[in-house]
């Protein structure tokens, strides 16, 4: 039988493997951005799992405002990434410490 | 039993994608397996009952955030191998926090199991209605105790929509430029123009 402590070994294994992806491909913010949709995911993969086993909806109108912020900061994130790349031609993250105003 | 093997399924599936997400050397490569991904992890959610959120993960993820990314890729002209050089050097640092992480995380999940740690229990205010959908169940807590926070969700978007466009947009370029109202009336007929009554056999010089 399927309990809680495997939904939360898998989501513990797909947020490791997002921070995992956030240190191996230190110079991709494509990459990057994709590692935080996977951490985002498991987090509400958590929080879905609890919500089912404990009986209590809460947990799943919570994983719902997590995907609303995910939504926003990828769209956000991507237009930032977009006119960083006109202004300089890669993508690069060494010298986004350039990036003002 | 099926169960079992779906789940199985599911998560294998789901890690698996998650690795090659990490590791692709293409980054559209990487959007295709973060599909997957996602799609894996919607059906672990119909495992446990929660379809409402599982059918939102496909809709806002793979309809709106991965199109996002694909768009992206393969709109700006990226030399990726460079960008990749760093992979092999990072890598085992990345590894090692990994490990560590997980190795904390697991500990946390055995301290759960061994019982030692007390989470407390559902209060049952906002248990699933018995009967009804699970999307119904959602919305009838969303849209009573939780309304002030969806109204702010949708705020987020709005305010996130609005920072998008105004951060990319570029203001077109007509082709033959601007009219310049200022200068054209700024401007001296007297110095513009000359009048001259060239004589026979003359040129005019100008």
């Amino acid at each position: 039988m399927i309990g809680i402590e495997h939904y939360i070994i898998v989501s513990s294994i797909l947020f490791v493997l997002g921070v995992l992806g956030i240190f191996a491909n230190r110079k991709n913010i494509i990459v990057i951005l994709m590692s935080i949709e996977l951490i985002l995911l498991s987090v509400n993969l958590n929080l879905v799992a609890f919500s089912a086993f404990l009986g209590d909806l809460v947990g799943q109108v919570f994983a719902m405002f997590v995907l609303t912020v995910a939504a926003g900061e990828a769209a956000i994130g991507l237009a930032i990434l977009v006119i960083y790349f006109r202004g300089r031609g890669t993508i690069a993250v060494d010298s986004v410490d350039r990036l003002k105003g | 039993m099926i169960q079992t093997i779906a789940f199985y399924l599911f998560a294998v599936l789901m890690i698996a994608s998650a690795v090659m997400v990490v590791t692709a050397r293409n980054p559209v490569h990487s959007v295709l397996w973060l599909i997957l991904a996602f799609f894996n992890a919607a059906g672990l959610m119909v495992l446990v009952g929660a379809e409402f959120i599982a059918m939102l993960l496909v809709i806002v993820y793979v309809g709106a955030v991965a199109v996002l990314f694909l768009f992206v890729v393969m709109m700006l002209d990226i030399d990726f191998a460079e960008l990749r050089a760093g992979f092999i050097r990072n890598a085992p640092l990345g590894l090692v926090i990994a490990l560590i992480l997980l190795a904390e995380l697991v500990l946390g999940i055995g301290a759960y199991r061994a019982g030692t740690i007390d989470l407390g229990i559902a209060t049952g205010e906002n248990a699933v209605v018995l009967g009804a959908s699970n999307t119904a169940s959602i919305g009838a807590v969303l849209y009573s105790d939780y309304l002030f926070l969806f109204e702010a969700a949708g705020l987020i978007l709005l305010v996130a929509m609005v920072g998008a466009i105004v951060l990319t947009h570029r203001p077109p370029k007509t082709v033959r430029g601007h009219q310049n109202i200022g200068k054209q009336v700024r401007r001296d007929p007297n110095a513009a123009t000359v009048m001259k009554r060239p004589t026979v056999g003359e040129g005019v010089e100008l």
